[in-house]
This record gives C-alpha cells, structure tokens and sequence, in this order.
C-alpha cells in the first residue's frame, strides 16, 4: 500500500479516525509520518492531518495559482502546513475552503459571538437602509417635510460611520 | 509577579474543590483570536510578530483581570521553565517551542492565561477546578469582549472569528474537562465510552493530548467543532455528556465494588505497596499507580485529608516540576530516583488502605443512575 501524501513509498504508519460515525483512514510512508508529526503525538492531531490533506486538494481544484494580495500565502503553503496565512486567506481561498468547512464543522454559517464593533457597524449600516428607504416613500409621496428630516437623519448618521473604528 | 512566585503557589484548579472535583480534575476553555489582516505567527516574518506582540501585549497587561500578573516574553523563560507551565496545562507544547515575538501573561490565582502568538495571534484560557465549564467561558467571555474594544479582531459575517487553523473558525472555543476515570478503564469500558463520545462529535485526548493510551486514567474530553452552533450550545452539550461519563464511572465503580472486590483490593494494595517502596519510578507508572490511590480516597480506603497530598504529586512528580524542585537538571535515571523519593517521603504519613471502610463508603458523590 502507498503512502497517501507522498504516494511513492510504501505505508508503514496506519490511522484510522471515527468522526461523527464515520470511519477515516489515512495510510503514510515513515518518512511522511515524521513530517506530519505522527511519531510526535502531542503536537499531531489526526483530523488536522487528515483535513490538511483534504483541504490542500479542495483548494487546488479552486484556485490553481492564487496567492494571498495580503500575506502571500500560496495553495502549496497550505497544503504542508494546514494551516492559512492571515485572515484575508480566507477570501483568497474561499472556493475551496468552504467545501472543507462543511465537512469540518456541524454548520457553514457562525452563529455565536459577534465582536461590538462588528454589532454596531450592523446596526448601524440597518438604520441607514431604513432610513434611506423611508426617505425613497417620502419623496414618492411628495411628503417634503418628512423627506428633509429624514435627509437631516442621514447625514448625522453618516458622520457617525465615517468616525466609526 | 516572579516566576518563583508562580512555582511556589499552586493553581487554583490544583487545590480547588469545584463540582465533581472528584472526578472532573479541571475544567478548561480557550478562544482564539486574530488581529485583521495581519500575517497569523506562523507565516508572520519575525518583525512582524514582535510587531503585533508589542501592539497586543500592553493591551493584555491592563486588563483588571489581570492586575499583579505574571508576564514574560518567551525567550526570557527557559527550556524547564517552560516545560513546568506545560506541566500546569498554563501554556500549551506548541507554545513552549516558541521564543521571540511570543509571550505568556496570566493571573496571579493561575486560572487566566492568555499566550500571545501561539498559533494564532491570542489564544484566550480559562482553568478552572471540577466542573465549571461556564464559569470558566463566562471569564474568558469578560476578557474578550475588554480586548475587542482596543484590538481590531479578524471577524467574518459568516464565518465568524478567523483562525490559523480551519478547525477553529466560528466561535474559535475549544471547551475541554479533565476526567479521572479509573473505574471505567478497570472494567474495561472506557473505549465503549470513548467510541460514543466520538460519535458526536467530541474528542478524546490524553493528559497533554496524546492517543488514546491516556496515562494515569487521565482523559480530556472536548469541542470538535466551532462553526455552526452558539457558544453556550457547545458548553451545555459538552457539560451534560460529561455529567453521563461521571455517571457512568460511578456505575463502574459500584460494580467493581460489588463483582469484583478483589481486584480492586489487589489494584489498591499493589499501588500503595510500590509507591511506599520503589526506588525508582518513571513518570508515567507514577502517575498510573497515584490514579489508584486517588481512586482508593474516592473510596473510602484512605482518609478524605490524604487528598490534596495525592492530587499535588500528580504534578510534583512531572519531570519539570522535578528538576524545578531539586534545582538542577537531571537526566531521566537521576528524574526516577528522584521522584520514588519524594513519593516514598509523602506517602510516609500515609495509612494502609483500610478495606473495611472501602466497602461501607462506597458510592461516593453523586447518586448512581443504571441506564444499561
């Protein structure tokens, strides 16, 4: 049998995962065994491994030469390390990496902590478009007094945005 | 705070009683975090990440939690030093390897830790005794949410905190517990349990995240996923798994109680025959052996006060905590004479198991449950 990550030498090391029921085996060659830090098992851990190798080839059918405008980081980088390069990554590699995440994760969709900063530019970015569709009616209705209040409205709020962090 | 003064005074987790505590040794929870649009440490050149500690690191500092705090930066500690804050579970392996542009700051009581530059740019941890694995989210919440304010986080609409690693984007949470589960390794049912706990998506590991051959009946048991599902939704799912395992232990011990009292006898006898004698222990059979005399004051077999003195030696007898002691660096045979020592002086003091009260004191916490 041949090593999956090199394919070239014979498997020597044989790991077998059981996620969510379903059974993974990866097969590796001694030299690719060290490499990947499976004769270290405190800094191993299979699923990293196995989704490492999985990811780099989501990625590869992607984005064949994309590299990060941010970071660098290439398809290649990732697939030795699986790990990604900074946080704009994930755009850059967004084709490939959401089919990987969905094979990770029990969602696609984060549905837990929002930062403040992220909540009260969602906030406010609501209120503009409440407001700015407010103001679209008044004017239909050619209800001038309604629509200069409302335009006053928007101008304060986008004060507020540009001074926003 | 100096360094001396965090090997001299144990942490919290180690002295605490929290819920379960006899079972659940501690309970953990990290977040992990990213500046936007910086290189994560491992792709950052080394300017870069001296950088972004210096930007992140005063930040850390003046957080309330963390007045009178213990900060260094990595290269300042050395290799042992490392090694014991390895040993407390305060810093990580893949932490410890680190030196420039990454740096350690915790709390005094030892149950806040923040490692800047780890493998991402924060990794957030809370540690708590027994089963508290809210109280410790609730803490490590309260930091995050101080930081956020004064460092611009990496944060996506959909996909949440952005991590280093895939396997951590969403919530970057991993919640874990340590389990001390004799009784289920006894009778042979901890790969049963370990199979099941799998299944939903949870993971396994060992003391420091080994395979499966966990030393010293020691389990860690953890989120595996962080994208799709709240915060609160892990912990909860996560706490009320754990409180079926602490069940199923107790059910464990009752039936070796009650089928096999023997072995049991033999297992206890046997421990406390060799730690009292040895010469020379490694410290994986030092860790197996203390796990049955620790299982034996769960029981009734030693006095409830011989406790503490059995849960210290867990780590005095790490090699770190070792060398740490005897002040000076041992190879691995010097390590082993050494710890049979210290076990032998502490278990002096010790009674001989008394197997009279072990059968009366039997089920110890909380009320067995048969769900076979």
């Amino acid at each position: 049998m041949l090593c999956d990550v090199c394919k070239c030498n014979d498997a020597t090391v044989f790991l077998t995962q059981i996620l969510e029921g379903k059974m993974q085996k990866v097969n590796l060659c001694d030299a690719c065994s060290k490499e990947k830090g499976v004769q270290d098992p405190t800094g191993f851990a299979l699923a990293d491994l196995l989704l490492g190798i999985g990811a780099a080839e989501e990625i590869e059918k992607g984005a064949p030469t994309q590299k990060c405008p941010i970071c660098g980081y290439t398809q290649a980088d990732f697939k030795k390390t699986g790990r990604l390069g900074c946080s704009t990554c994930y755009g850059t590699f967004a084709e490939g990496l959401n089919t990987l995440l969905k094979a990770m994760h029990k969602g696609t969709e984060h549905v837990g902590k929002l930062p403040q900063r992220a909540y009260r530019a969602m906030e406010l970015s609501d209120r503009m478009r409440n407001l700015t569709e407010s103001l679209e009616k008044a004017v239909k209705e050619e209800n001038y007094e309604t629509a200069a209040s409302l335009r006053d409205q928007i101008k304060q709020l986008e004060t507020e945005l540009a001074s926003a962090p | 705070m100096k360094f001396s003064n965090v090997i001299s005074t144990a942490g919290e987790w180690l002295r605490g009683e929290g819920p379960h505590h006899q079972i659940v040794i501690s309970s953990r929870v990290r977040l992990a975090r990213n500046l936007r649009n910086r290189a994560f440490p491992g792709w950052a050149k080394k300017a870069e990440r001296t950088a972004i500690l210096d930007m992140i690191k005063p930040r850390v500092e003046e957080l309330a939690e963390m007045q009178d705090s213990f900060s260094e930066v990595l290269q300042e500690l050395s290799a042992l030093e490392k090694q014991v804050l390895v040993e407390r579970h305060l810093i990580s392996r893949e932490h410890a390897a680190k030196s420039v542009g990454s740096a350690i700051v915790m709390n005094r009581k030892q149950t806040l830790s923040i490692m800047i530059n780890e493998e991402d740019h924060l990794r957030m941890q809370s540690i708590r005794s027994g089963l508290q694995l809210k109280q410790a989210f609730k803490l490590v919440d309260k930091v995050d949410s101080a930081l956020e304010n004064k460092l611009e986080f990496a944060y996506d609409q959909r996909l949440g905190y952005l991590t280093a690693c895939p396997t951590n984007v969403g919530t970057g949470m991993r919640a874990s517990a340590m389990l001390h589960l004799p009784g289920l390794v006894l009778s042979e049912l901890i790969n049963q349990v370990i199979q099941a706990v799998s299944k939903i998506g949870l993971a396994v590991r060992g003391l420091y995240g080994e395979g499966t051959e966990a030393m010293g009946n020691l389990f860690q048991i953890s989120n595996q996923t962080t994208l799709g599902e709240k915060e609160d939704e892990i912990i909860s799912r996560l706490t009320k798994v754990i409180e079926t395992i602490i069940e199923k232990e107790h059910d464990a011990r009752q039936v070796l109680i009650q089928k096999k009292p023997n072995t049991l006898w033999d297992q206890i006898g046997r421990a406390y025959g060799v730690l009292t004698y040895a010469h020379a222990m490694s410290s994986k059979e030092a860790l197996n052996l203390l796990s049955i005399i620790k299982l034996g004051v769960d029981l009734g077999a030693f006095p409830e006060d011989r406790r503490l003195p059995i849960d210290e030696l867990f780590i005095d007898t790490q090699p770190a905590h070792l060398q740490k002691s005897s002040q000076q660096k041992l190879n691995a045979e010097e390590r082993d004479h050494l710890r049979a020592q210290i076990v032998r002086e502490r278990l002096k003091v010790f009674p001989k198991p008394d197997i009279s009260k072990m059968a009366k004191e039997s089920g110890n916490g909380s009320s067995p449950t048969n769900n076979e």
